[in-house]
C-alpha cells in the first residue's frame, strides 16, 4: 500500500456487504428458481465464490456457480498493444431460464459488464440478467445499472479503485488512491 | 508478435503462450455459440499458390470462429494464371487493407519476402520445403494434450525429410520445447546438413524402441518419378511403421494425409496409439491463438508523414 492511499472498506465490512447482497439477491428472487452466480475473472470470480458459500448456507440448497472470462469479449482489442491473457472460463450449468446474477469488484465504465453478457448470452438465454458489484464508482459510459451494491463510491475520474481480497492480495480492503499513469481499464 | 514465418522466431514461451491460448479456445467449442467478437471487423486473406483443403479451411474455421472476414484466393483460375507475379498480387489484394494474410506456396522464403511488401501480418502456411510453422505448433498443442509436458522426451522423426517443410518446423518446435529430436530416412530422403539443427540423424530404425513419440511423414508419391527411393515397396519394407515396430508406449503423429500401407501400416492408424485425428481438431484452435496473438493488438502507427497531416486536420 502507498502513502497516499486510502482504505475505505476493511475486511468486516466487506464480508457485511457481502452478507447483504446475498439477502438481497434472495429477496428479489424470492419466487422462482435459484439464481445462478456467475463471477468475471479474477476478482469477481472470488467474490461470486463467496456469495454462493453464505446463499446456500441461507438457503440449505445448491446454487449454481460458475465463472467468466470476458477476455474475448473486450470492446478495445483494436487499441492494445498486446493481445490480452485469458483464462478459462466455466460454466457447468444451463443458464438457458435462470435468473444469472453477474458478480463483479469494480463498476466503472460498464463495459466489462457489457461484454459479459455478451459472453454469458453465447451459453443459452437465460431468464433475466441481474448485476452485483461491491464498489459502483461512478463513470458510466454505457446505459447499464447495478441491482446490488456493497458501496456507492463517488471518485474522480483520475482516482484508481484497488480492490485486494484474501485469496489474490493476502488482504481484504478496498482503497481509493489519485493515479499517476495508470490508465482506465475495463 | 508481427508475423508468424517460421518456428526460428519463436521463443519457448511464445510457443507457451499461443498453446495456452488454443486451449482456451477449446473450451468455447462446448458453448452454444461457439463464434467469439473478438476479431470483428478485421479481415483475413487466405492466399494459397497450391491446392490445400485442410489447411486452409482451418484457417478459415478459425478466422470465422474469431469474427473476422475471411477473403479465399486460390491461385488456379485467377490472374495468377495470366502471368501475375507474386509480388503485383500482393500488392493488388492489399489494396482491399487486409489485417491478416494466411500464404501457402511452393517457394521456399517467400513468406518472408511478402512480409516486406504489405502492412498485413503474414502467417506462414507453408512456404516449398522450408516451414509451416502452424502444423509445428499444434503438434506441440496435441502432445501438450496428450502427454503433458516434452521436455526431455525423445521425439523421432521418420520419412521423407528432405521434401517436408512439417519436419523442419517441428524440429524446432520440439527442440524448443525440451525435446531430443532425431530424423530417420533412407540416405537420399535425409538432406545433407540438417545437423545443424540440433537434431541427431539416424539412416535405420533399428533404435525405434527408444523414442517416446514416433512423428511418420508423409511418403509423397508424386516424388516417385525423380527416383529417390527404389520403390515404395522397398521403402515400406525398411521405414514403414507398423505394429512390430511401434511399442505400445509410444504416441504416434502424423501430419495427415495418410498413405495407408506406405509410411503407416492401417492397424498402427486405428490403434489408440494414434493422435493423428486430435491432430486434425488442434488445427482450428491453434490456429485460432496465431489470428488471436496476432490480431488481437493495436494496428501499426501509420507512418509519420500521415500522422502529422491527419494532426492538421
Amino acid at each position: 500500500m502507498t502513502a497516499d492511499e486510502k482504505v475505505v472498506l476493511h475486511e468486516e465490512e466487506i464480508g457485511r456487504a457481502l452478507t447483504r447482497i446475498a439477502h438481497e439477491i434472495l429477496e428479489r428472487n424470492a419466487s422462482g428458481p435459484t439464481p445462478a452466480l456467475v463471477g468475471i475473472h479474477r476478482r469477481g470470480a472470488f467474490l461470486a465464490q463467496r456469495l454462493h458459500t453464505i446463499l446456500e448456507e441461507i438457503l440449505g440448497a445448491q446454487v449454481p456457480l460458475g465463472d467468466l472470462d470476458i477476455g474475448f469479449y473486450r470492446d478495445d482489442v483494436a487499441t492494445r498493444p498486446d493481445a490480452p491473457v485469458v483464462h478459462a472460463s466455466h460454466i457447468d450449468f444451463d443458464v438457458a431460464g435462470l435468473t444469472v446474477v453477474i458478480v463483479d469488484d469494480v463498476l466503472f465504465t460498464g463495459r466489462t459488464v457489457r461484454a459479459a453478457i455478451e459472453a454469458l448470452f453465447a451459453y443459452g438465454r437465460p431468464q433475466r440478467v441481474q448485476l452485483s458489484v461491491l464498489v459502483d464508482r461512478g463513470h458510466r459510459e454505457l446505459p447499464i445499472r447495478p441491482d446490488y451494491v456493497g458501496k456507492n463510491l463517488p471518485t474522480s475520474g483520475t482516482e484508481h479503485v484497488y480492490v485486494r481480497l484474501r485469496e489474490l492480495d493476502g488482504v481484504d480492503e478496498v482503497a481509493i488512491a489519485e493515479s499517476s499513469a495508470v490508465g482506465a481499464g475495463l | 508478435m508481427k508475423h508468424l514465418i517460421s518456428i526460428e522466431d519463436l521463443e519457448r514461451a511464445d510457443i507457451e503462450r499461443i498453446v495456452a491460448q488454443a486451449e482456451r479456445f477449446a473450451e468455447i467449442s462446448h458453448r452454444e455459440i461457439k463464434t467469439l467478437p473478438t476479431l470483428r471487423g478485421r479481415m483475413v486473406l487466405n492466399l494459397f499458390y497450391e491446392s490445400s483443403t485442410r489447411t486452409r479451411s482451418s484457417f478459415e474455421l478459425a478466422a470465422k470462429r474469431l469474427s473476422a472476414d475471411v477473403v479465399n484466393f486460390a491461385a488456379s483460375g485467377s490472374s495468377v494464371e495470366k502471368g501475375e507475379s507474386l509480388k503485383d498480387t500482393v500488392l493488388t489484394l492489399s489494396a482491399h487493407k487486409p489485417d491478416a494474410i494466411v500464404l501457402r506456396t511452393p517457394w521456399a522464403g517467400a513468406a518472408d519476402l511478402v512480409s516486406g511488401w504489405c502492412n498485413a501480418a503474414i502467417v506462414n502456411a507453408g512456404d516449398g520445403k522450408h516451414e509451416h510453422p502452424t502444423q509445428a505448433l499444434l503438434d506441440v498443442y496435441t502432445l501438450h494434450q496428450r502427454v503433458g509436458s516434452i521436455d526431455g522426451s525423445s521425439i523421432w522423426i521418420v520419412g521423407d525429410v528432405a521434401h517436408s517443410r512439417v519436419a523442419r518446423s517441428n524440429v524446432l518446435a520440439f527442440q524448443r520445447m525440451g525435446a531430443k529430436v532425431t530424423v530417420v530416412g533412407p540416405p537420399t530422403l535425409i538432406p545433407r546438413g540438417i545437423e545443424q539443427l540440433g537434431c541427431e540423424v539416424r539412416y535405420t530404425l533399428d533404435e525405434l524402441h527408444t523414442a517416446d513419440i514416433v512423428y511418420a511423414l508423409r511418403m509423397q508419391n508424386e516424388r516417385m518419378s525423380e527416383m529417390w527411393i527404389p520403390s515404395i515397396r522397398e521403402y515400406a519394407a525398411w521405414y514403414q511403421i507398423n505394429g512390430r515396430r511401434l511399442s505400445p508406449h509410444q504416441v504416434l503423429m502424423h501430419p495427415g494425409p495418410v498413405n495407408r500401407g506406405v509410411e503407416l501400416s492401417g492397424e498402427v492408424v486405428d490403434s489408440p496409439q494414434a493422435v493423428i485425428t486430435a491432430q486434425v481438431q488442434a488445427g482450428v484452435v491453434v490456429r485460432m491463438a496465431v489470428l488471436y496473438e496476432l490480431l488481437a493488438v493495436a494496428r501499426e502507427p501509420r507512418p509519420v508523414a500521415a500522422m502529422a497531416g491527419s494532426q492538421l486536420a
